[in-house]
């Protein structure tokens, strides 16, 4: 129900959005509960495990209850907050955890089987018969969990992250907060002001009361006004600071666009990681329920959340209200309601010796024991004394006083401390280097300790930054906190401490019962606190129900560990750019748009795209293509672009023993001009990466990784200089993305390039020289991947594309054209060259045939450890190729002939394989125990995976061309 | 968890790349016993308190860091470059 006059929403701007279907009016400032509170809809969920009809129980994002689905025209986000949502013209809302209507959830039949559904239950109900538990139990468990829907479909929705610094974080903008940023602001400081509301204010806004002599909202605008107009403050509303993590970094939630229609390239969250010299934690405090017998019911509240919808939004959510409270802060809200023409039945302090005259009946040391009303309260019954009595009510507002909000203080293995006084656990001193909480996050329960509290800690901070500045702290009330703890009234039947869990006192006494005694392991079985909300208001009320169970103090129970993030954080926000094409960079290579002109498709390899072969009108298989591709560069010439190799240009005196400390063999001892290849161990002796390199002058080499090793090369290299020999005169830096490079591999290979050089090609096997081209200076190597005639031509990158595309029109004037990976594997595979499928990271150079390549004259990174037994010696796996007649494939293991199948039988498996054109069979690349003494052999190759059991041939890994002819014609 | 390179300043750790103890810093000299280099390779402390370990500055200068800091209280206590580390 609405009530004039009150109330901060915009009454001139009506909204409409639909709930469960039907359409519903609210105001611009509507929350989607204080709006359904207005068009007096109190049933808007059902309990998690009960299927209990439930209502509206707070203001804020500790809500347990009101959790609902929002539709989108992209997506359908679960478990929203009813209390967080904002209105706003077209919005569209559901109730979910129900099968039927709200008001007809067939599992509301789980309420009446409860007494089988106690803490624990799924151990102990389904033990027996035993074969029904997959069969049938655990479907309909499963069925039966689970919190909300989603669409099944991709949310298309646009999110955010982003980082940003400050001097100063103002976590809330409550009187504790607003007086922070205030103080902080004035100073010059560079501050960030964050409140998890859409407007700034915190309690002040509902609780109403003067400071400084002015209203509480006046202060509030004009606090509001001048931080608006300080440059150094950034407010950031609608943003909920949910983890604090090492070294002053904060992850924050800012939703960005969720309270309005959604349209093209607005966010709809944004995550947030702040960093920040100096925090201040001014979250305020939430209030606790009471555990009494049916205390679920809609239409009972929190006392704050009654008078937040009536100051804030307007909005009575009873006609009839009662209070329940054991705190004097809690009987403004009945004053309020009488002052604002509400009848309120009674007031029901639990404290003998409270203040007992008031505008309404006072029962004091009385409590609540009951309550009626199935889908919406009706009526409560009190005890006072030995007498029971029923008032007739349609909304309880209850209070069992107030917790300060303190997780982020343990968000670092931090602890809370238990005060007696407070009966709440206050943070811990320095629990988070550089965040200090302040106001009621501190246990400052008035807005006098919150204005005080918060100018400190700010004070505090603006010292520390060196700077200065005198702001005077206003008057405000100071009234002293006086409670008697009340967690649980006394009684037979059920009484909610999680409502989001459906966990009463009975679990929580069952699971002391049976062992459960610590908070942790209560908590697991009874699933307190394990819900979307995290107990964030019943927690503490359930370790307080466990210490009297264990017969324990509060304190010696403690409380479960508090954990990131605050309130939840859904995970399209945290990954947010990261999905589909965002996933990873893209990098291009020069002549890809050219690749593509031809129709081949992109392969990704190291993040590179690179064409995957390029079809040929008729060619219906990649195989067509790419036995095609083969056969042209073993016939005429084949031009691919070889650019994403990895590029080190290295200078220095010290260069070249530089580089015969990181590779096995020598590359000190290499004329200027020539070319080598190069093998490179990590330290434990295995195989790293394989690659070229080049003396380009007497001081001056460059170094050819492999695609996917490229960086990490470069960070071995950087690690051995810096570590071992850095004042040796070497330095090196990657020019991979500097260079075009082509390769240009055939029999045809030289006609084409002195053709197209101008100038007849004459340069001996592994060797390198500059080059014009048209002008431009590149280099040419003659170099071979393929086991032909071969050369890499290579110019600035810009100069890339033109380069390609008249190497391929020259190379189709000679019955040559573009190659693609496809054809450059079989290529490879044809001539024994291994990649990266071979040298896999359990390798050593023994394993590879390379072991003549360990330099004995020298130190080499890998050297020694490569000596080590078992590293060496028959009973390795060592590289051969294989022949057979039918597919082969990689991943299968290799047996002998007329042994099991089995693990411990296993000779070996296989790493490469490929149709070669040009052999007229299938070979492999495969590493088979002592396999080079079983050249000539047959092996038994097995994939089970894709059914495959053939025999092959064991024969050298060099297919093609063995005696190196052609490679150096 | 923020880290100050000496070149760069204090950079978010998305920056680094982390590699291990600085015990990798003390490679055994050429023909130094197996029992050595499998010390060298494998055997760490795993110390509860203060430690020295590597990290490269992969996203900034290509710097390796040699950085001092408490595992139990994640305090970084110092960084220098392993180029021109004191000891």
């Amino acid at each position: 129900m609405r009530i004039d006059g009150k109330g901060l929403i915009d009454r001139t701007k009506p909204v409409r959005f639909r709930f469960d279907g039907k359409d519903y009016a609210g105001y611009k400032g509507d929350t989607l509960a204080s709006a359904l509170l207005a068009n007096d809809v109190r049933l808007v969920g059902r309990s998690f495990k009960y299927h209990r009809p439930r209502g509206v129980l707070t203001s804020g994002s500790e809500e347990p209850n009101a959790l609902v689905e929002v539709v989108g025209p992209s997506n359908q986000t679960p478990n929203v907050r009813a209390t967080m949502q904002e209105v706003f013209e077209g919005l569209v809302a559901q109730s979910q955890n129900r099968l039927g209507s709200l008001r007809f959830d067939l599992l509301a039949v789980n309420d009446y089987l409860s007494p089988f559904l106690s803490a624990g239950f799924y151990y102990k109900t389904f033990m027996w018969p035993r074969a029904f538990w997959e069969g049938l139990y655990e479907p309909l468990i499963r069925r039966a969990a689970g919190l909300g829907s989603l669409s099944g479909k991709h949310d298309e929705g646009t999110y955010e992250k982003a980082f940003a610094f400050c001097d100063v974080l103002v976590i809330g903008s409550g009187p504790a907060g607003l007086m922070a940023a205030l103080t902080a602001g004035r100073s010059g400081a560079d501050v960030i002001l964050c409140e998890e509301s859409h407007t700034l204010g915190g309690r002040l806004l509902s609780d109403g009361g003067t400071i400084g002599g002015v209203p509480a909202g006046e202060w509030v605008a004009q606090v509001v006004a001048e931080l608006q107009a300080l440059p150094n403050v950034r407010i950031m509303p609608r943003t909920t600071v949910t983890g604090a993590y090492d070294h002053g970094t904060y992850g924050a939630l800012e939703r960005v666009g969720l309270h309005k229609p959604a349209r093209p390239n607005l966010p709809r969250e944004c995550f947030w990681r702040i960093v920040a010299k100096h925090a201040v934690l001014a979250s305020g405090a939430l209030e606790r329920p009471v555990a009494f017998e049916n205390n679920d019911r809609p239409g009972i509240m929190m006392a704050s959340a009654v008078r937040t919808y009536l100051n804030r939004y307007g909005v009575v959510p009873g006609k009839r209200v009662t209070v329940f409270a054991n705190t004097d802060q809690a009987r403004a809200v009945a004053r309020e309601l009488l002052s604002a023409g509400v009848q309120v039945a009674a007031i029901i302090d639990p404290r003998p010796d409270a203040f007992s005259v008031e505008d309404c009946p006072v029962h004091v040391g009385a409590e609540v024991i009951d309550t009626r009303g199935r889908m919406g309260l009706r009526g409560i019954t009190v005890r006072k004394g030995s007498e029971t009595f029923e008032i007739e009510t349609d909304c309880l507002a209850m209070s069992g006083g107030w917790n300060p909000t303190l997780h982020l203080t343990c968000h670092m293995n931090g602890r809370p401390r238990w005060s007696e006084e407070l009966a709440a656990f206050v943070p811990m001193e320095g629990a988070v280097p550089g965040l200090v909480a302040v106001g009621a996050a501190n246990g400052s329960f008035s807005t006098h300790g919150a204005l005080t509290t918060g100018h400190a800690a700010a004070m505090r901070a603006v010292e520390a930054l060196g700077r200065k500045v005198s702001v005077a702290v206003p008057e405000a009330e100071d009234m002293p906190y006086r409670l008697k703890a009340l967690w649980a009234v006394e009684g037979k039947g059920r009484a909610w401490l999680d409502f989001a869990n459906d966990v009463t006192t009975k679990d929580v006494k069952l699971a002391a019962q049976e062992g459960f005694r610590s908070v942790e392991h209560m908590k697991r079985y009874t699933t307190q606190g394990m819900a979307p909300d995290q107990g964030k208001n019943s927690n503490v009320a359930a370790l307080a129900v466990l210490a009297d169970a264990t017969g324990r103090g509060i304190a010696e129970t403690g409380v479960t560990t508090f954990r990131p993030p605050y309130t939840p954080v859904s995970i399209a926000a945290m990954g947010a750019g990261g999905r589909a094409e965002g996933f990873a960079p893209q990098r291009f290579l020069t002549s890809d748009q050219a690749s593509r002109d031809r129709g081949a498709p992109m392969i990704e390899a190291g993040l590179w795209y690179r064409p995957s072969y390029f079809p040929k009108p008729g060619e219906r298989t990649w195989r067509e293509a790419c036995d095609r591709e083969v056969t042209m560069v073993r016939q005429a010439v084949g031009i691919a672009d070889v650019s994403t190799l990895g590029k080190i240009d290295i200078q220095g005196k010290d260069a070249g023993r530089f580089l015969d400390f990181v590779y096995t063999n020598t590359f000190s001892s290499l004329p200027v001009g020539r070319v080598r290849y190069g093998l490179m161990l990590r330290e434990d002796g295995l195989v790293l990466d394989d690659g070229t390199s080049a003396r380009l002058g007497q001081d001056h080499y460059l170094m050819t990784t492999t695609t996917a090793a490229a960086g990490l090369v470069m960070r071995h290299l950087d690690f051995v200089h810096q570590a071992f020999c850095s004042d040796w005169q070497v330095r090196f830096i990657s020019v991979t993305e500097s260079w075009a490079q082509f390769a240009v591999a055939g029999p045809k290979a030289r006609a084409l390039l002195s053709g197209y050089l101008g100038q007849p090609v004459d340069l001996p096997f592994m060797s390198v020289a500059p080059i014009k081209v048209g002008g431009v200076e590149g280099r040419l190597f003659r170099i071979s991947f393929s086991g032909e005639e071969g050369y890499e031509i290579a110019v600035p990158t810009r100069y890339g594309e033109a380069l390609f595309r008249d190497l391929l029109a020259r190379a189709e004037t000679m019955g040559g054209g573009p190659y693609g990976m496809e054809a450059l594997n079989v290529l490879r595979i044809e001539k024994g060259f291994i990649t990266h499928a071979e040298i896999h990271g359990r390798v050593t150079a023994h394993d590879i045939g390379m072991e003549k390549m360990v330099s004995v004259k020298k130190d080499c990174i890998g050297k020694a450890a490569a000596t080590r037994p078992g590293l060496w010696g028959p009973e390795r796996e060592q590289l051969v190729g294989l022949k057979a007649q039918g597919p082969i494939s990689a991943g299968a293991h290799l047996f002998v002939p007329g042994t099991e199948v089995h693990r411990e039988t296993d000779q070996g498996y296989v790493t490469s394989v490929c149709w070669s054109p040009t052999v007229g069979a299938w070979l492999g690349l495969g590493f088979l125990k002592d396999g080079r003494a079983r050249l000539g052999e047959k092996v038994r190759l097995v994939d089970h995976l894709r059914g495959l059991d053939v025999i092959c041939e064991v024969c050298l890994p060099v297919f093609h061309d063995p005696e190196g002819e052609k490679l150096r014609a | 968890m923020r880290l100050t390179c000496p070149l760069c300043g204090e950079r978010d750790r998305r920056e680094f790349y982390y590699y291990g103890a600085e015990d990798y810093l003390h490679r055994p000299a050429e023909g130094a016993p197996l029992a050595e280099w499998d010390n060298y390779l494998h055997l760490r402390d795993n110390p509860a308190g203060v430690t020295k370990d590597l990290w490269y500055h992969e996203a900034g200068c290509s710097q390796w860091l040699l950085v001092t800091r408490n595992t139990v209280t994640h305090e970084i206590l110092g960084a220098e470059l392993v180029a021109e580390r004191k000891a």
